[in-house]
Parts: structure tokens; sequence; C-alpha cells
């Protein structure tokens, strides 16, 4: 059951992937996008991290890539360039190098040991509970400093996006 | 006072900073006068107070430790200063001439702006400070400190008007001189520490004592580094050109600096290192050969010298060559005894010659003066004191001195010191010509400078005057010590008891006895019944009557009527000798064909064709070119897109990726 | 640990993770609108949140390391908050880019160069 969850949840992934970053219409590539993120909140359900896919939904889908609409439609983008359309070195060299760097990924990957390799889902420590007590212990210093850092962009986002005056 | 000896140098150098300070700010000659000389002063009385102290004490030897200077691995130096018999001697003359040297300078340096006379003072200051130093310290390294302070201010102060190209390369001269010596010095400073472990007097002196035989061979190499750095210290031949030119400084520093106190200071290293010497026979002959042959060949030059103090600086070249043969001879209280008295009557000169220079509106050509006898009766008669001692009449100072160190150096021959009798015997000729030539060329001195008719233009005998008693009481309170300082040095000979022969017994613990049946031991001794007595008082018939007909011959050539007549006849029979002898040998010109010019072109070289093309063209230039050259096409790389960027940093992902693996 | 479930290998989701990855990789290298760019970007944080979702049970599946279940979830919620903030300041950098020159081809702001 897992398993097959988790394989149609992959498949998904990596289709809207790819659909997010190739198709010209802006508006196709963020809805892909919130169907990969979708996929990815499944997977971190069966997983058992109950917390990281709720907020993988609130956050990303609902939060993020609403912005991103918000932008595009602000700007009135109908349609973006064709992908690797422009410099043609760039394209083919970053196709090159992008997949050189899976595969190096990939053998990596396949090196680990196997044995320990297994995933044991639903080990009741995804619930928000454990997190929470953790943010507010152990990880208090990093958790005030995003939220600091979150002030900072959020004054940033202000300043930068506000109309000059002179 | 003893106890607290660090408070005497201290007082000099509180002097020093404090006149550095009224340099500054300006301040007048009177507040200078009272920092300057009140500082001196009290480092005399302190000094005197410590003698006492000393000599109401039954140690020998006082060393007192004040802190570890340098502490490296086996080698430990202590600050740490040292009062024995030879320290009560030179600092009780050093404080002491000091003292009326600065007292005679604010006469002489009154004509100064308020700055430079208070940087004068600081420099005396100073000076006196690394004098004292160089005596008090108790162990070569310290004794360096010393010394090198004493050479850098005799730099200072002869480069003192060094807006004159002439007294700042006179004092760079010195410098550098000096510097050849120092090397050897500090050598013999290291291979000390090599093989004693220490170079502590109280330490090494007494190691090598104890195993003559054991050490021989390196005190030799030792006792010959360390009389290379005594060489150009002191004046001796090959080093001794820097000593003519330093004369360009004030007069008050030749007194002070080139005549009494630094100069010897050379001498006094020998004589505290002497267990070296003596257990290195080698050196000790070096030293009595290079003292013999300057004390000659300096006084030969002196004869034909036109300025009065190049006169008295060949003069006392030629008497540091006494000292050393003394020294060279085994007579290590005979040159110290020596010391004493030329810094007596030797400071006395030169400061007598100061007087006249100064009534003379600083010139210093003999040719243009005569006849200040009736003008300047007080410097006629303190420097005609001074003449008879450096002359060796009886009684006066030199006489005991010079002939003392005559009689050993003719005793060393009879008893055939280490086997080289004959050398001795050599020695104590040259010693005895060059007598002959101080009387001569001393009294030539005096009969051009004070009698006959003045020579020098109507304006300047218009400014003829005696020297205010600033001046004067220095020269006449040297003149009766320069009469009166041989006595503490009676032979045997005349009273018939040795202990009249104050500072010969008084020096003694200073000769460290040497062990272990060396044959050096008695070979090392002068044996003291090598020479009958009759035979010592005809050596003192000898040189007595030589120095008298030293002074008749000057008095036949340059006194009376017929005065300069002589001369000129002598200089027209052999005119190639009398040229010779007037350029001072031409040993300027050499050194200058042989040392100077092949290093100047060396030197040339180095910066034309090394600094300048090598490393600034080729490495420094050149780098910088490489890194434009590069920088101009890398910086094609910089292209503005930020894709590129973002390949840039995959690329380097990937590379990291490689690597980590 | 629930033991009726059926274990997934963990490589499983760090494959999935790679080439996610490659995928935002090409995205990011290929396009020049900036809002794509962006999104090809948001694809690559989430890769990378997938492998520590991986390492996270990986690690804990061990036995005696607990906290690394809740460290690796730990990262996970910071990437999450450091991209909203990203996305924000990023978002409000083309508006003002688009302010000046109408358009957000990142080709065509390329004047900071030699």
């Amino acid at each position: 059951m897992v398993t097959y969850v988790f394989l149609a949840a992959a498949a998904l992934a990596i289709v809207f992937g790819i659909l997010a970053i190739a198709h010209r219409s802006p508006i196709i590539n963020v809805l892909s996008l919130v169907v990969v993120f979708f996929a990815m909140a499944a997977i971190y359900a069966v997983l058992g991290m109950d917390f990281l896919a709720a907020i993988q939904l609130i956050v990303y889908a609902g939060a993020v890539l609403v912005l991103f609409l918000f932008v595009i439609m602000l700007l009135n983008i109908r349609s973006v360039d064709r992908l690797g359309s422009g410099r043609r070195l760039q394209a083919v060299l970053g196709v090159v190098i992008s997949i050189a760097i899976g595969v190096a990924a990939v053998l990596a990957i396949a090196t680990l040991t196997p044995a320990n390799g297994a995933v044991a889902p639903g080990s009741g420590q995804g619930t928000a509970f454990p997190i929470g007590r953790s943010l507010m212990t152990t990880h208090l210093l990093p958790f005030e400093l995003v939220s600091l850092l979150l002030v900072a962009a959020l004054v940033g986002a202000l300043v930068l996006a506000r109309k000059e005056t002179r | 006072m003893l106890g607290s000896l660090w408070i005497i140098p201290l007082l000099p150098l509180t002097g020093f900073v404090l006149n550095l300070l009224l340099g500054w700010l300006k301040a007048r000659k009177s507040v200078v006068n009272v920092v300057g000389i009140g500082s001196v002063g009290l480092a005399t009385i302190a000094t005197y107070w410590a003698i006492i102290d000393y000599l109401g004490q039954p140690a020998k030897v006082v060393v007192e430790h004040y802190f570890t200077w340098i502490s490296a691995g086996k080698i430990t130096v202590n600050a740490a200063f040292q009062f024995d018999p030879l320290t009560v001697v030179m600092v009780a003359f050093v404080t002491f001439v000091g003292f009326l040297i600065h007292v005679y300078s604010i006469g002489y340096m009154h004509g100064e702006s308020d700055t430079s006379y208070a940087r004068f003072f600081a420099y005396l200051n100073l000076f006196m400070f690394s004098m004292l130093i160089l005596v008090f310290g108790s162990s070569l390294p310290l004794m360096f400190v010393g010394w090198e302070g004493v050479g850098l201010c005799s730099y200072l102060l002869i480069g003192f008007y060094f807006d004159d190209e002439y007294c700042a390369a006179s004092g760079k001269k010195a410098f550098i001189a000096n510097r050849v010596g120092d090397v050897g010095f500090l050598l013999g400073i290291f291979a000390t520490f090599a093989i004693f472990g220490s170079a502590d007097f109280t330490t090494f002196l007494p190691a090598a004592a104890a195993h003559p035989q054991q050490y021989a061979g390196w005190a030799t190499a030792i006792g010959l580094l360390l009389f290379v750095g005594a060489v150009g210290k002191s004046a001796q031949i090959p080093l001794y050109v820097w000593l003519p030119d330093a004369m360009a400084g004030p007069t008050p520093v030749s007194a002070l600096i080139h005549a009494a106190t630094m100069v010897t200071a050379g001498v006094y290293m020998v004589v505290r290192c002497n267990v070296i010497y003596r257990i290195g026979p080698a050196a000790l002959l070096v030293v009595a050969i290079v003292g013999g042959i300057t004390a000659l060949y300096a006084a030969t030059i002196g004869m034909a010298q036109n300025d009065i103090k190049k006169v008295l600086a060949y003069s006392t070249i030629s008497q540091l060559g006494y000292m050393f043969l003394g020294a060279g001879v085994g007579a290590f209280s005979a040159a110290i005894f020596h010391v004493v008295t030329h810094a007596f009557f030797k400071a006395l000169l030169f400061l007598g010659a100061g007087s006249v220079i100064h009534a003379c509106s600083g010139n210093q050509d003999m040719r243009t003066m005569g006849g200040l006898k009736k003008i300047m009766p007080t410097t006629y008669w303190t420097f005609m004191a001074a003449t008879l001692a450096i002359s060796g009449i009886f009684p006066f100072a030199g006489f005991f001195s010079k002939d003392e160190i005559l009689g050993k150096t003719f005793a060393a021959g009879a008893s055939n010191l280490n086997g080289f009798g004959w050398v001795y015997y050599i020695l104590w000729f040259l010693g005895i010509a060059a007598a002959f030539i101080t009387a001569f060329y001393m009294f030539r001195l005096v009969y051009m400078t004070f009698h006959g008719e003045f020579r020098g233009t109507e304006e300047e005998k218009h400014h003829l005057h005696e020297s205010p008693w600033t001046m004067t009481l220095p020269l006449q309170v040297l003149g009766v010590l320069s009469i009166v300082g041989g006595l503490i040095g009676i032979p045997k000979l005349m009273t018939g008891h040795a202990s009249w022969n104050l500072i010969e017994h008084f020096l003694d613990p200073v000769v460290i006895p040497l062990g272990g049946g060396h044959a050096g031991e008695m070979a090392a001794e002068i044996s003291h019944h090598a020479v009958s007595p009759g035979v010592e008082w005809l050596l003192l018939l000898i040189s007595l009557s030589i120095a008298i007909s030293g002074i008749l011959v000057a008095r036949s050539f340059y006194y009376g009527e017929r005065a300069f007549e002589k001369p000129r006849q002598f200089a027209e029979r052999y005119p190639l000798l009398y040229k010779l002898v007037l350029n001072k040998y031409y040993v300027d010109e050499i050194y200058g064909a042989v040392v100077i010019q092949p290093l100047y072109r060396i030197f040339r070289f180095c910066w034309k064709a090394i600094d300048a093309v090598i490393i600034d063209g080729i490495l420094v230039n050149g780098s910088a070119f490489m890194t434009e050259l590069t920088g101009d096409i890398l910086r094609f790389l910089q292209t503005g897109n930020v894709r590129n960027y973002a390949l840039s940093v995959a690329m380097g992902v990937l590379l990291l990726i490689v690597i980590l693996w | 640990m629930n033991p009726t479930m059926i274990p997934i290998p963990s490589a499983w989701i760090l494959y999935l993770s790679a080439v996610l990855f490659v995928i935002g990789a090409i995205g990011v290298l290929l396009r020049r609108n900036g809002i794509s760019i962006f999104l090809a970007l948001e694809l690559m944080l989430n890769s990378a949140n997938l492998a520590f979702a991986s390492f996270a049970f990986r690690f804990a599946g061990q036995g005696g390391h607990a906290a690394s279940a809740i460290n690796g979830q730990i990262f996970i919620f910071f990437i999450i908050a450091v991209a909203a903030a990203e996305a924000a300041v990023g978002l409000a950098l083309f508006i003002a880019m688009y302010r000046r020159k109408e358009t957000i081809d990142v080709d065509r702001f390329n004047i900071l160069r030699w």
C-alpha cells in the first residue's frame, strides 16, 4: 500500500515537475508545481511526517505559490520564452551539467548500504507535538533567527516593491 | 653606594632624556647646564662614594646582579655590574675627566643655538651612560652594549655639525671602521659562549685560568677575535683611519671620546680578558706587535701634520699603541697606568687645543698661529705641562707610565717571553724611536702655536683672547693631574718599596694566576729578575735623554730666528719622503682603491643589475604585469548575465562532488 | 514504529529527490524569465527537502537516534521558512525590475559586467 502510494506520488511529481519548468504558460507552470507539492505532501504523509505534510500544503501550495500567481497576474505575463531559447551554449552546457550532477547523485545513492535503508513509516515522530517541543527547546535560537529573517524579508520586499518617489 | 651601582649610569641616562626634552622645548642654556653637568657631577660623586665603600670592605670582586637579560637554551646573560680594582681605576678617571670636560663644554659651546646646545649635552650624557655600562658590565655581552653605545655617541658627536658634508662623512667613516672591528668582537663573544658556555668575567676567566693547556688553542682564537674589536675601537693598524677624521667633531668631544675614554676601551678589554691572552701566547704577541708598530707609525705621521687637532689625533693613536704594547708584553697594570695618565694629559692637550681654536675663531691650522703664549698664559702653561708629560720628562705623569711600558718590553725581551725575546727587543726599539718622535712633534706643535709671532690675519689677531674660567678651570685641574698623576705608579727602582707603586699593587687581583703547571705560566709572566737595577736605571736614562733630544731637535727646527728653515730644507732634500709622510702614507687612498672602490662597484652592480633589473623589473613589475594580464583576460568571465553565473555555480557543484567523492 | 506497514527503501526517496533536483536545475539554467527561474528554484529546494526527510528516517531507523528524525524535519521546516522569505524578496525584486525595463527576462539585465 505504502509502496503504491509512493510510486504514484513519485510519478506524479516527476511528470508535473517537467511540466512546471517546460511549459510556456506561467500559469500552467505554477499550477503544475502545486501538483508536485501535493505529491510531495502525500509522500511526507505516508512517511508519517504529518506536520510536514500539513505545512507543505498550507505554506507552499497555499501561500507561496499563490504569491507567485499574484505576481504573474500583476505583471500580466501571458507566455514565457521557450525552454532553452536564446543562448545555445548556455542551454547545452546547462543540460549536460545538470544531468551530470544527477548521475553523480544517483551513483552516490547507489553506493549507500541498502541494509540500513529501510524507512519505517509512521514512526510517531512526525506529529506537531515533538517538532514543536524541539523548536521551543533545542532549536529555539535558530527558530527566533528565522522569525527575524522573515521580518527582514517582509520589510525588504516592501522597500523593493515600493514605487520610487522623487 | 656599593650595592646600588645601577644609580651611577642611570644619572647620565636621566640627563640624556631630560636634555632631549629640553632641546625640544628650546630651553635656555643655563637649564641645560644644570641638567647636563649636574647629572654627570652627581654620577662622579656617586662613583667616588662607591670607591670609598669598596676600599672599606674585604671582597676583591663585587658583582651586583640585577635581572636576567637573555635566557636562551643553555646560555644565560645577566644584567649585572662588576666592581673590582680594574673597574675602580677606570670609573675613577672616566667620571672625573668626563665631568671636567662637561664643564669645559659650557665655555666652548656657548656660541651654539639653544637647541644644538641641549643636543650636544644630551649626546655627551648618553656617552657617559654608555661608557659606564662598558666599564661596569660584568660580561662580554653587557660590555658590548656599552661598546656599541659609545660607538653610536661617537658617530653622533663627530657628525654633530651634520649639515657640513665632511663632518657627516667623518661620522660615517668612524662608524663603519668600528663596525669592521665589531664583527670580530661579536665572533669572539660567540666563541666564548661556545667554548666556555658563559661570557661572565667571573665565570669564563677563572675557568680558562684553571685549565690553561686545555684552552690554549681556543684562547688564542678568542683573543685574536676580541682584539679585532679592540683594533677598531682603539684605532690601531689597520683600522686607525677613522680617528684622524673624527676630529671633525667639536673639540670637547675629541678630548672626551677620542682621547681620554672611548678609545681606551680596547685596552680595557684586553686587560679585562688578560687570562685569555696569557694562555694564548700568539694572541698576546699579536697585541704587542700591532701596538708597537702603531706607536711608531702614527707618531711619524704626526710629525708632518699642520692641523693642531690632527697632530693630537695621531699622537693619540701612537699612545694607544704604547698601551697595547704594554698589554702585549703582559704588563697589564702598566697599560692601565698609561691609560690613566694619558687620559689626563691627552684630555688636557685637546682641551688646550680647543682653547686655542676658540681664540683663533675656529682656525685649526698651526701655520697661521704663533705667539699665543703672551695672550693665553693659562692655556700655555697647562698645555706645556701636558706636553712635557706626553714627551716623558721626569717627573711628569707620562714619564712613569711610558717608561714602565718600555721597561717591561725590554724585560720581556731579556727574559725571552714565550720564546719571542728578539721580537720584544725590536718592539722596545720601536717604542724608543716613537718616544723620540713624540717629543719632537709635540714641541713642534708648542713652538708653532705658542712661540714666535702671530701669523694669522689682523682681524684674527684682534680677536685673540684667553678663554673663560669654565674652560681654564678644567685645564688647570688636568694640568695638576698631568704633573702629579704619575706618582700613583712610582717604580720600585726609585723608592726601593714595591708597595709604593700603588696602581700595580692595586691591580694585582685582576691578573688571575694560571693553574695546572702550564709551561706558559712562567713564560707569560715577565721574570722580575731578568733585568738588573743597573740596566733599569740605564733604560730610564735612555728614554729620558731620547725625549730631551727630541725636544732639542724640535727647538732647532721651529724656534727662534731661523724657525721653519731646517724643515723646509729637509723637505726639499727628501721630497718623496716628505710627501709620503705629509699624505699619511696614502693609506686612505690605498684603502679607497683596494677596499672601497671594489665594494662600491659590487654594490653598484647589485643596485643596477640585480635590484633594478631582476628584483624591480622582473619580480616586482613582472608579477604586477602578469596579474594585470590575467585580469584582462579573466574579466570577460564577468558577463553580467546571471544565468552564466548560475552555470558556473553548477559547474562548481559538480567539481566539488567529483573532488569529495 | 508500526511493524504492520510495509517499509519502502529510503534510497527510492533519494532517487526521486535526485530526479526532481535535475529537473529544477535544468529549469534554472535554461529559462530566461525570472519567475520561471524562481519556480524551478522552488522545485530544487523541495528536492532537497525530500532528501532530508529520507535521511531523517534512515538514521532514526537504526535505533538510539530518535532525535535524528526530529532534527531532519526541523531542517525542512527551516528551509520552508527561508524559501518563503526568499520568495517574498525575489518577487519584490522582479516587480522592481519590471518597473524599470517592462520585462523580467534576466538576459536583458546584464549591464553589471566588465
